[in-house]
């Protein structure tokens, strides 16, 4: 079993196929598609990374990272957004965001973050 | 009715308020220039008017009056020349008796005294009852001649004494008679009969000296004249003018003459004789200086008008001007403020589809790279090269989308620019650099002129790199090979520009109108996104800056960065 890594976006297509496209490549993927449901999930799962789209109905992006940053601070939050403008970008690394990117994002890069992220936790740079 | 109200009624005061046609602004001039001489050409006319009149009038006065003064005296002088000769007879008359006078050599004697202690004398009779001629002494043999049927006989015997009119002689000369009565006790009288010629009136005639052109004369009751005249005829004839009568003052009037000419008639009638003291003078004469003075006033006048026509023409047609221009002015900054208004309504309408659009576009890219997965894992799929082909060519059309967004997305963004000291021959060699190659490959004539020692700048480095590489690419994309392109830069005092410069095709007019709509390309299709000269625009105007584009079709393109120093 591979490292769990929790999708959120209120888009179900796109948290379905890019959870998919990392199981392949051999992670636990987990989806959510709200933030309320974001921070049940994470509860429950032993995600450490999270992959998190800033805008959603009900609780968004920016909400979800400042209280799972405040819950679970081990775990490294990858903004994955269409919107955002760079005040929120600077907002969202001020809250402890791992990584900023932006819709529509290449796989590779994507992978590239949660690689590094998943390095981070590892590693136990962070206890 | 009030002054404003009757400007409004003229609709002087009226003004256009929109401005625009010429049409209006000719209206607007021609309004005020006949207000302003309205107003400053009735003021100045009226004061001459007034003035030459008072000035008329008060020259009129300094100029009868002497001349009142002098018929005055002169006339005077006549009657104390008459009254004297008259008290010579008078006296004679009466020292004498009818006896003494009737004897001739008495008679003589007498007549040669008067003649040696008054003068002026041609004649002497003694007249009886019967208007017999008893004794005479002058120079007719009138002795014995009966005047019994004359009128002046009848006259001097109801009034005692007689001044004659003016009568021709029987030598043809001027006279004067005059007789006095006496009488006898006993009812018997006689009358004592002296002719006097009119020498001595016409001495003091001549003594008012009047100029050459004036005339001084006298005239009986009836209008005869009694002295010869310049311009009026000789001795009884009839003078043309009528004297009003009036007491003996003097008096004045202004009239035309027989010869039709404008005269100042100054007359005094004696008191005791039948005669009027006239003196003509030609208005023209008089009034030289009045009329010398009317040119210089109209002169004045003249100037003062013409000094104020061209004033008010050139200060209404200076105002107008400006109003106009000022008013272009607004109108273009107006349009200005509408057009950038509109194309930051376009960039915001840009902007927000790009948001939306990330969206699928994130789901298409994982789809096809899902499916690109897939195809990878499973090595049996008939078409698997064919497909990874197909799933490849959508992933880099949504990586081209999502260039497209994310610049459209960098355009919109309202953060601050980061501003350091930039200079800007460096940041053009450097972005000259990038495309050096390609100007290699095509032979490109690719020229800098990079001004000395300008000054440095404070800016954001990394996008005026992004405006000059655009203008760069603009400039590449409308020469053809061989085809030149020049970038300048140049200290212009308050501002730096940096211009490119290109022989290329050139942009219509079509073209030029919509430069800095986003989506706005002449390549073809794939080749160009239409958002380079939207995002330099908005860059330029974010750096406080300005762009300037000068293009004719088939002669080349000029662009030109204004950035504040």
């Amino acid at each position: 079993m591979g490292m769990e890594i929790l999708i959120v976006d209120d888009e179900v297509e796109f948290a379905e196929t890019f959870a998919e496209r990392l199981e392949l490549r051999g992670f636990t993927a987990h989806t959510a598609n709200s933030g309320e449901e974001a921070l049940r999930i994470v509860e429950e799962c032993a995600a450490k990374v999270m992959v998190l789209d800033l805008k959603m109905p009900g609780m968004d992006g920016l909400e979800v990272l400042r209280r799972v940053k405040k819950a679970h601070p081990l775990v490294q939050v990858i903004i994955l957004s269409g919107h955002g403008s760079e005040i929120d970008e600077a907002y969202g690394r001020s809250l402890g965001a791992f990584a900023w990117l932006r819709k529509p994002a290449d796989f590779g890069d994507i992978l590239e973050a949660v690689k590094r992220a998943e390095k981070l936790v590892t590693s136990g740079a962070l206890q | 009715m009030s002054l404003s109200g009757w400007l409004k009624k003229l609709s002087l005061l009226e003004f256009p308020e929109e401005g625009g046609s010429p049409e209006i602004y000719r209206l607007l001039r021609r309004r005020i220039i006949i207000l302003m001489l309205v107003v400053t050409v009735i003021p100045l006319l009226s004061m001459a008017l007034i003035n030459s009149y008072q000035y008329r009038n008060t020259l009129r006065q300094e100029i009868v009056s002497p001349l009142l003064v002098l018929v005055n005296k002169s006339k005077h002088s006549m009657e104390l020349f008459l009254a004297e000769r008259l008290s010579a007879v008078s006296f004679i008359g009466s020292e004498h008796t009818f006896e003494e006078l009737a004897d001739q050599g008495t008679l003589n004697r007498i007549f040669r005294v008067m003649k040696q202690e008054f003068g002026g004398f041609v004649d002497l009779g003694l007249i009886d009852e019967n208007g017999v001629q008893v004794s005479y002494v002058g120079p007719y043999d009138l002795k014995g001649r009966n005047y019994s049927g004359q009128p002046w006989f009848h006259e001097v015997r109801a009034r005692g004494a007689y001044t004659s009119d003016v009568f021709m002689g029987f030598r043809r000369f001027p006279h004067i008679a005059m007789a006095v009565q006496r009488g006898v006790e006993g009812g018997k009288y006689w009358i004592l009969r002296a002719t006097i010629d009119t020498h001595t009136i016409d001495e003091l005639i001549a003594s008012m000296r009047l100029d050459p052109k004036s005339d001084g004369f006298l005239v009986n009751r009836e209008g005869t004249l009694q002295t010869a005249t310049r311009s009026y005829g000789a001795v009884l004839d009839h003078f043309p003018i009528g004297l009003p009568l009036s007491s003996s003052e003097p008096n004045c009037i202004e009239t035309t003459d027989s010869l039709g000419r404008e005269v100042l008639v100054a007359y005094a009638y004696f008191q005791n004789s039948p005669y009027a003291l006239v003196v003509v003078k030609p208005r023209g004469e008089i009034f030289r200086s009045w009329y010398k003075l009317k040119s210089e006033i109209l002169y004045v006048f003249l100037t003062g008008v013409l000094i104020i026509l061209l004033v008010v023409f050139k200060l209404t047609g200076f105002l107008v001007e400006r109003l106009r221009e000022s008013e272009e002015r607004r109108e273009a900054a107006f349009r200005e403020i509408e057009h950038s208004q509109k194309l930051s309504s376009i960039g915001r309408l840009a902007a927000g589809v790009a948001h939306e659009i990330n969206n699928p576009m994130a789901i298409i890219n994982e789809k096809a790279g899902l499916m690109k997965d897939l195809l990878e894992l499973d090595s049996e799929f008939r078409n698997r090269e064919k497909f990874i082909a197909l799933t490849d060519a959508i992933i880099n059309s949504v990586e081209r989308c999502r260039s497209i967004t994310h610049r459209l997305l960098g355009f919109a963004r309202r953060m601050e620019p980061h501003i350091e000291s930039v200079d800007i021959n460096e940041v053009v060699r450097e972005t000259v650099g990038f495309v050096e190659k390609e100007a290699g490959y095509r032979n490109l004539d690719l020229r800098l002129e990079l001004a000395e020692n300008l000054p440095v700048v404070e800016s954001d480095r990394g996008q005026l790199q992004q405006v000059f590489l655009n203008l760069l690419s603009n400039a590449f994309a409308a020469v053809k090979d061989k085809g030149s392109i020049r970038i300048c830069t140049c200290d212009c005092g308050e501002t730096l520009s940096i211009s490119v410069e290109d022989n290329g095709c050139g942009m219509s007019e079509e073209t030029l109108s919509r430069l800095y709509e986003p989506f706005f390309t002449t390549k073809t299709k794939g080749h160009g996104t239409g958002l380079g000269m939207f995002i330099s625009y908005g860059i330029i105007k974010r750096l406080g800056g300005r762009l300037e584009v000068r293009s004719k079709e088939g002669e080349g393109t000029t662009m030109t960065v204004h950035l504040k120093v």
